[in-house]
């Protein structure tokens, strides 16, 4: 077995110095009707060309969206990743390496975490934050306990245009910590007025931008609301690229943000593994969830970097921790460190401008479709569309005719009545014409 | 520098100082070619444009391939040399896996195409439950937690659910002292009352205070079995019928699942509900700190409450369940987007199918093994405060430092100087300067060996009362002891311009003022 070092003969010699006779001696403490004699009923170890195999069955059961047009998106977004981002995510030193509890020997994770902490707040536009979350929607759920954990407050109330599976994580942790969720309808009307619901027992409003049809806001009126009863605005960002084109939640007076990284370095991988990005202001620092990395010196004045306002944390605190959160999302947080890094401003910036671009190509060439019906006045890269058709019926139309065709709302929300003829398209950069024509045809034929 | 040669550079040989990303390069430097936008942007669809820079820096591809290759080259990891960091399980993390992840159809797949798209992908999750339910012995399993913490957050979800479900909800949860840090906070963040309950002498739970602590107001106990003294708890079927007898349910942190697989099954010890951290007991990689994945293995009374999403089987055909009003039973809810850390799933059932039921029971004795072999070299070196045999790990604690000067962190860093990576210190919290050594099945006996020869050699130093030598360590590592009260006193977690560029640079950061 390729992964065990031990020969039988070491496994003698090592029993004999520990002085058994047998390795079941070793587990005489399991109660003896509980030790399993032979082997479950699983098959038995393969090889790597065996193993392989299998995979690629599971792998070629799938449509992989890299060889078809594909415009789907909805919290998740193929982009480009540069060939360094993955090769470097690999070296050993950083994927097999830990949380660093001895920041004398991990000094490299911590000073990614320290720049990912630093990106993460600039494009944001706010002061602080931290070393990454599970995912978006796990991130705007800690959003949440920390806005009642602050105010001291259990009502928040959640935007109908927050992503459908962020909203049902913020509403399944509210359920546990007993905080008062009022979700709004979701709305194309534009008629959500947060501002007419908050009062003094508000913990905190959630909105996304842009929100879950495309469209973008402009939260600064609801900021000054918010303030003026005490309350905070969380807005949550679910493609972060989009921070490279649109006013930052900073600028709009947000007070935290939660956001999926995903898009920067990390593939949709199925939905998993992704990065939270969790960012606030710095004096509500000491209620932030999950690992802070901060910059000291070692004993030679060496600038060096170290976890720390850890007394926040589960393993000093225990039961009053403001958080169950253990690791972070280290290998996720460090891919979309190292891409925006490769980016910087003028490539972060650009490929937003890129991806609104052919966002704006897609929604031009489906102009001249006829039963396929703009519904966005604003977007960044995905839209809304009404079609004349049920949309999940036309996604697997388009499916047939070998084109990934975007998100019927149906998906996401079931129980809108609304919902059945609209679709979410979303195009990136690397969207090309080619596809945008091959999907204006196939809806074209399957809306006829 | 004690000692060591000063340099004008101040690299040293391979140790190569790497400035911050913020302190390099230039704005308009970057390593990704992309084209001009076909047409203007920031017109009228774009609704709200970004005015101002943001304050990156800009870097070519060859200055940040070097920057990050230089700081790899800071970290200790696995592939390095042993990690025995106790209840972490940092075993070998096969490449096949991470292959196989990012093959096309599995790694980028979009997780809401038609699900026509994906049933390859839907498969391989239900033969992954098949392998946990069949090495659990328990029938059901949520895939979707993204990491242990998160998978015992949604078996007290699961439990809290199903209790209410009875019309009693129930106030408290039961937690053993030697627990992890998360199952409090996790029983805290469910709504849960917590209430500890002593070891035993012989590093168990104590069974008379845990029968005495039970009343129909206990929703649950959670018990790591083994425990984090490295020891299976003995009494646990006990525990299990006590805890039954009063309605409560059992929660199992599986966080030393590796000690059993294979070998023993938790549902056959009376466990109604475990995570599994998959980047532990399945070889999926630590990563720095995540991502994780910790499925939750559910009795049949708790099931029905599993959290969306989930994949059935039906008429040869794999649909995924994604909201409640779709489920047969009654969810606890959602508890993250999408369907769970899918590439973690690929890896995992890739180390299974690797090893198999043979070789997974091959893994549980090695590190069993392993594990005892260390306690039986250095039971007379350090001191052991239970006797073995020990399960995955073994645990010491600071009697033999006694008034020698040294601590248990003074060891620890003085191991770093010889190349180990130290083990898991001051926890559990029920010895006194804990060192909890895990070595895992994937060491040979020679590596084994040279650690064994490398404490014997500290210990004996520090006997002899070398207590200067241990304060000083470690000296050869890229950094020396750290600074972490100043680090917590003035908290600085972010790169900020110099303050001359302060008006420019950093306008967002005040903007949020």
């Amino acid at each position: 077995m390729r992964y065990l070092p031990l020969t039988e003969d070491d496994r003698r010699q090592m029993l004999a110095a520990i002085g058994v006779d047998s390795i079941d001696a070793l587990f005489r403490d399991v109660p003896p009707d509980a030790l399993l004699s032979r082997p479950v009923d699983l098959p038995c170890h393969a090889d790597e060309i065996t193993v392989e195999r299998a995979f690629r069955d599971y792998a070629a059961e799938n449509v992989s969206p890299a060889s078809v047009p594909s415009f789907l998106g909805a919290g998740a977004y193929r982009h480009h990743v540069p060939a360094a981002v993955d090769h470097l995510i690999q070296r050993g030193e950083f994927l097999t390496a830990y949380t660093p509890y001895q920041p004398e020997i991990a000094q490299g994770t911590l000073q990614y975490l320290y720049e990912f902490q630093t990106q993460v707040a600039l494009i944001t536009g706010m002061e602080v934050a931290n070393a990454s979350l599970y995912d978006g929607a796990t991130a705007c759920a800690e959003a949440m306990a920390m806005a009642c954990r602050l105010t001291k407050r259990k009502r928040v109330l959640l935007s109908g245009g927050l992503h459908p599976h962020w909203r049902a994580t913020a509403e399944t942790y509210a359920r546990f910590l007993a905080i008062d969720a009022v979700a709004q309808p979701p709305s194309w009307a534009g008629d959500e007025r947060p501002e007419d619901r908050l009062d003094t027992d508000t913990a905190c409003v959630i909105v996304q931008n842009p929100d879950v049809f495309g469209r973008v806001h402009n939260y600064r009126g609801l900021a000054e609301a918010c303030r003026a009863k005490g309350a905070l605005l969380v807005i949550a960002v679910a493609e972060v690229v989009s921070l490279g084109a649109l006013t930052s939640p900073g600028d709009m007076g947000a007070d935290i943000v939660a956001a999926e990284g995903q898009s920067i370095g990390n593939a949709p991988s199925f939905g998993g593994p992704t990065v939270g990005l969790l960012a606030a202001r710095e004096r509500f620092l000491r209620q932030m969830p999950g690992r802070l990395v901060g910059e000291t010196v070692d004993q030679d004045g060496r600038r060096g970097f170290v976890l720390t306002l850890s007394t926040r944390e589960q393993h000093i605190r225990r039961e009053k921790a403001t958080s169950n959160i253990c690791t972070n999302s280290g290998l996720c947080a460090l891919a979309f460190t190292i891409h925006l890094t490769m980016l910087g401003e003028t490539g972060f910036t650009r490929l937003a401008a890129v991806n609104h671009a052919r966002a704006c190509a897609l929604a031009d060439r489906l102009a001249s479709v006829s039963g396929a019906e703009l519904l966005n006045e604003t977007f960044f890269n995905e839209f809304t569309v009404r079609l004349s058709r049920p949309a999940d019926e036309v996604v697997e139309h388009l499916a047939k005719r070998g084109v990934l065709g975007g998100v019927p709302l149906t998906r996401l929300l079931p129980a809108w009545r609304e919902a059945s003829p609209l679709l979410i398209l979303a195009a990136t950069e690397l969207t090309t014409d080619a596809e945008i024509n091959a999907l204006a045809t196939a809806l074209t034929e399957v809306l006829r | 520098m004690t000692g060591q040669v000063k340099t004008i550079s101040g690299h040293r040989g391979l140790q190569l100082e790497e400035p911050l990303i913020f302190e390099q390069g230039a704005p308009e430097k970057s390593a990704v070619d992309l084209p001009a936008p076909a047409q203007p942007v920031g017109g009228d669809r774009l609704g709200a444009a970004r005015r101002g820079r943001i304050g990156l820096p800009g870097l070519s591809e060859p200055e940040v391939v070097r920057h990050y290759l230089r700081l790899s080259q800071k970290n200790y990891s696995i592939d390095s040399g042993l990690f025995p960091l106790g209840s972490c399980t940092m075993k070998h993390n096969p490449r096949l896996n991470e292959k196989l992840a990012r093959l096309p159809g599995l790694g980028d797949l979009h997780p809401l195409q038609p699900v026509s798209t994906v049933q390859g992908a839907l498969r391989l999750m239900h033969t992954l439950t098949r392998w946990l339910t069949t090495l659990s012995g328990l029938p059901a399993v949520a895939l979707s937690p993204a990491a242990g913490a998160h998978g015992e957050l949604v078996g007290l979800m699961t439990i809290r659910a199903a209790l209410e479900d009875r019309g009693d909800p129930r106030r408290r949860v039961l937690v053993p002292e030697s627990a992890h840090g998360t199952n409090p906070a996790t029983a805290a963040a469910c709504g849960y009352a917590v209430e500890a309950i002593p070891a035993d002498d012989r590093g168990r739970v104590d069974v008379a205070r845990l029968r005495a602590a039970l009343a129909p107001d206990v929703a649950a106990i959670m018990v790591t079995n083994p425990n984090t003294c490295g020891l299976f708890e003995t009494d646990v079927r006990e525990i299990a019928e006590a805890a039954h007898a009063v309605g409560a349910f059992f929660y199992c942190d599986g966080a030393n699942f590796n000690a059993i697989v294979g070998r023993v099954r938790p549902g056959d010890l009376g466990i109604d509900c475990m995570h599994i951290n998959l980047h532990k007991t399945f070889s999926t990689p630590h990563g720095g700190g995540g991502p994780g994945s910790g499925p939750v293995v559910l009795s049949a009374a708790l099931a029905p409450y599993a959290p969306v999403a989930y994949v059935i089987e039906e008429e040869g055909s794999f649909r995924l369940i994604e909201h409640a009003m779709h489920a047969a039973g009654k969810p606890c809810g959602r508890v993250k987007g999408f369907h769970g850390q899918f590439g973690m799933f690929v890896r995992a059932l890739a180390y299974m199918m690797s090893m198999g039921a043979d070789g997974l029971r091959q893994a549980s004795a090695d590190a069993v093994l392993n594990a005892n072999y260390i306690l039986a070299q250095l039971a007379d070196v350090l001191s052991a405060p239970f006797p073995g045999p020990c399960m995955h790990e073994a645990l010491f604690d600071d009697r033999f430092l006694k008034d020698n000067g040294v601590s248990t962190l003074d060891f620890a860093k003085a191991m770093i100087d010889e190349g180990f990576h130290p083990m898991t210190v001051y926890f559990p919290l029920v010895v006194h300067g804990a060192m909890l050594v895990e070595p895992t099945e994937t060491e040979s006996k020679e590596t084994l060996d040279s650690f064994v020869g490398a404490l014997k050699g500290l210990a004996e130093r520090a006997r002899a009362g070398d207590a200067a030598f241990f304060h000083a360590a470690p000296r050869l590592a890229p950094r020396r002891r750290l600074d972490e009260t100043l680090a917590a006193r003035r908290p600085v977690l972010r790169w900020r311009p110099q303050a001359p560029e302060a008006s420019e640079g950093d306008a967002v950061g005040r903007a949020a003022e």
